[in-house]
């Protein structure tokens, strides 16, 4: 059996993650705003009220090093991993200076220095590419994992199952994680679903897996403990579901109506950054001016350095558009001879 | 005749055949409730209930596959993929299935099944979400591929796709559904085969389908009164089985061709063409035919290049002008 690990987050830890996902919120917020004012096109995907998820997750994860892949509503993967905010906007601004060059949009982050593998547009397109990664590790013999975070009703794709079951014949270090935001787009979880409760549909794989409430840090950040713990020891795929809400519509081109006002009023009050403020504060440990001036640096920040940036950067030349679609010098394409 | 949108020409197809034949089942995602991302199946759910309007879950090929055995039975399903892009993910069972079960069971079974999906490149969709798919289904037999190019095409072109007993792929355009058109107010089914003259010319021949008609519509109005050049504009709204002898006719006439296709030229709709004139009317030339095609790169997000990577009014005119030596 493994060590026993401390589950808890210290004050300083609390702090800090309040402020990273008061920074994930702000940021995702400033993007709303440019893809309105038609800076950032395409499709966007928004993490506000989820940000419990990632943070939690990848706090007790070893960012940077662990291996990240997930879905197309990816920014706040990509920069609790270690992508540069900077570079993360300039690549929604499809400039050159961008993450990706400017080739690969909201829903294709990549920093493979930072081990983060990748936002991918099909749904359920991960899964077997982070068992894939697993196994990777696994020959390299890797004290690293990989965690694969998706949606729920990717769960319904064929590849859930087919990697589930993979990922456990072959005793894969990989963490799967399902945020379970209730929706598939605008279809409700038990429209799409036989089955709502996500960890139970892992059971058949002999998996473990658990249920947590996606809203409060620190539960998150338990049970991620002790799952990362698990399959870092080399006892093979874990499943945490995390029960949580997406306050913005699916994509920026989602009216949103297919969900109650009661229902977003609940979860409003739930949401994961409030929550861990007014822990804080009722422990007398913060307070409201504290949390104001946090707030107004990272507006300045996000202002004066990320939008700065991106906006300044230079659009990738033309000679970029065939650049990347082959290997370049390749010698195997003679025969292996210069 | 009225003038319709493109989807509320999809949608009154639907509730037509829905209303027509109790058997007529609709599925997809987020087609029921929600009405469609494109809203073709808008109201259809209210009117004719979760059993045959059918919120699908994320299951392409499962759904797909689910909605060929159906029609094994005499179910007429009219399956929506929200994109072709998802349309890959069910590729199995439409090119192993539907396309060949008629051939396999010596024509003991068939698939009547319409599949209907939108491809193309819209705005920064990035590479995963702009794929134009047309030349992989056209290139399979056993499956019947069609592409509007105006609303009352996609109206007619779906109501001949329910009633037929072929597999049908439709292949739509996402930037399209909004765009009106005249369609008559009678029931009405287009013809499964065949092309339209959509502009009448005598000095070159444009071969388009589904969103190049447009460009070249309007290529050739500006070919007319700036270059006193009379283009023909072929729509080519079947691409599977093409229209070999309406092909050969247009070239008879103009002895010149250009191609113009959204999608990247390799294996594709004008390397098709091509080869039916080479091999048809190769000594009607007064040129070599040319394509208009996009790059052969995965699309990318940033709008400049993006726009580079795809042929547009412009390159259509510029390779008329080099086909005519001018
Ligand atoms: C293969 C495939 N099918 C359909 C889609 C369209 N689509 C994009 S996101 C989505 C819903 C996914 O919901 P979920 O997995 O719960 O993730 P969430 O968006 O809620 O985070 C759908 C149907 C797609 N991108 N890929
Ligand atoms: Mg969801």
């Amino acid at each position: 059996m493994s060590n026993l690990k401390n589950t808890q987050l210290s004050l300083e830890s609390k702090k800090r993650l309040l402020k990273e996902m008061l920074f994930g919120r702000r940021f995702e917020e400033r993007c709303y705003e440019a893809y309105v004012e038609r800076k950032i096109g395409g499709f966007l995907h928004l993490y506000s009220g989820e940000e419990a998820c990632a943070y939690g997750i990848l706090d007790a994860a070893r960012p940077g090093n662990d291996y990240v892949i997930t879905s197309y509503r990816d920014h706040i993967h990509a920069i609790k991993s270690g992508t540069d905010p900077k570079r993360l906007m300039a690549e929604l601004y499809g400039k050159v200076t961008g993450c990706c060059k400017g080739l690969g949009g909201s829903m294709h982050i990549f920093d493979v220095d930072k081990h983060f593998m990748g936002g991918y547009a099909l749904v359920g397109g991960p899964f077997p590419l982070a068992a894939g990664i697993a196994k990777g590790i696994q020959m390299k013999k890797g004290e690293q994992i990989c965690i694969c975070f998706l949606g729920d009703a990717a769960n319904n794709q064929g590849t859930f199952h087919e990697s589930l079951n993979m990922a456990k014949l072959w005793n894969l270090p990989v963490l799967y994680v399902c945020e379970n935001n209730l929706y598939g787009i605008g279809t409700r979880i038990d429209r799409s679903t036989a089955v709502v409760d996500q960890y139970k549909r892992v059971s058949g794989y002999n998996i473990p897996s658990r249920q947590v409430d996606g809203q409060d840090i620190e539960k998150v950040y338990a049970a991620a403990v002790e799952a990362i713990d698990y399959v870092r020891s080399g006892n093979g795929p874990y499943f945490l579901e995390l029960m949580t809400y997406r306050y913005r519509g699916h994509s920026m081109s989602d009216s949103n109506a297919y969900r109650s006002k009661s229902e977003e009023r609940i979860w409003g009050k739930r949401d994961p950054i409030i929550t861990l403020r007014d822990r804080l504060i009722e422990a007398g440990e913060f307070s409201q001016e504290e949390y104001q001036t946090m707030d107004a640096e990272i507006l300045d920040e996000i202002e004066s350095e990320v939008i700065k940036f991106a906006e300044e950067s230079p659009e990738p030349p033309k000679e970029m558009l065939a650049k990347y679609v082959l290997a370049e010098n390749d010698p195997y394409v003679t025969g292996g001879r210069r | 005749m009225h003038q319709l949108m493109f989807w509320e020409a999809i949608r009154r197809a639907h509730d037509e055949e829905m209303d027509n034949d109790p058997m007529v089942i609709c599925m997809g995602e987020d087609i029921g409730v929600v009405g469609g991302t494109y809203k073709a199946t808008q109201g259809l759910y209210d009117k004719y209930g979760p059993e045959r309007v059918m919120d699908t879950p994320i299951s392409e090929n499962g759904y797909t596959g689910l909605a060929i055995g159906a029609s094994f039975i005499g179910v007429r399903p009219i399956v929506e993929i929200m994109s072709v892009n998802f349309a890959w993910l069910a590729m199995d069972q439409i090119f192993n299935t539907a396309a060949k079960v008629r051939y396999m069971s010596g024509g003991q079974l068939e698939a009547p099944v319409v599949i209907r999906s939108p491809g193309g490149t819209a705005h920064q969709l990035g590479a995963q979400h702009s794929a134009r798919m047309e030349k992989v289904f056209m290139g399979i037999a056993g499956l019947r591929v069609v592409t509007p190019s105006n609303p009352k095409q996609a109206y007619g072109l779906l109501k001949s796709a329910v009633r037929c007993n072929d597999p049908v792929f439709i292949n739509e355009h996402e930037l399209m559904y909004n765009m009106k058109g005249d369609v008559p107010d009678d029931e009405y089914f287009h013809p499964l085969e065949g092309l339209e003259v959509a502009r009448r010319g005598k000095d070159i021949s444009l071969f388009a389908y589904n969103i190049s008609v447009h460009w070249c519509l309007q290529a050739a109005e500006i070919l007319a009164s700036q270059y006193q050049i009379d283009a023909e504009v072929i729509d080519l709204y079947t691409l599977s089985p093409l229209d070999r002898k309406g092909i050969v006719k247009s070239v008879s006439k103009t002895h010149r061709a250009v191609i113009v296709e959204e999608a990247e030229p390799t294996v594709g709709v004008g390397a098709e063409i091509m080869a039916i004139i080479n091999e048809e009317c190769f000594y009607e030339l007064d040129a070599a035919p040319a394509r208009v095609s996009a790059a052969n790169v995965p699309i990318p997000y940033n709008h400049r290049l993006e726009k580079e990577a795809i042929p547009d009014v412009e390159d259509v005119i510029k390779t008329v002008l080099a086909t005519l030596g001018r």
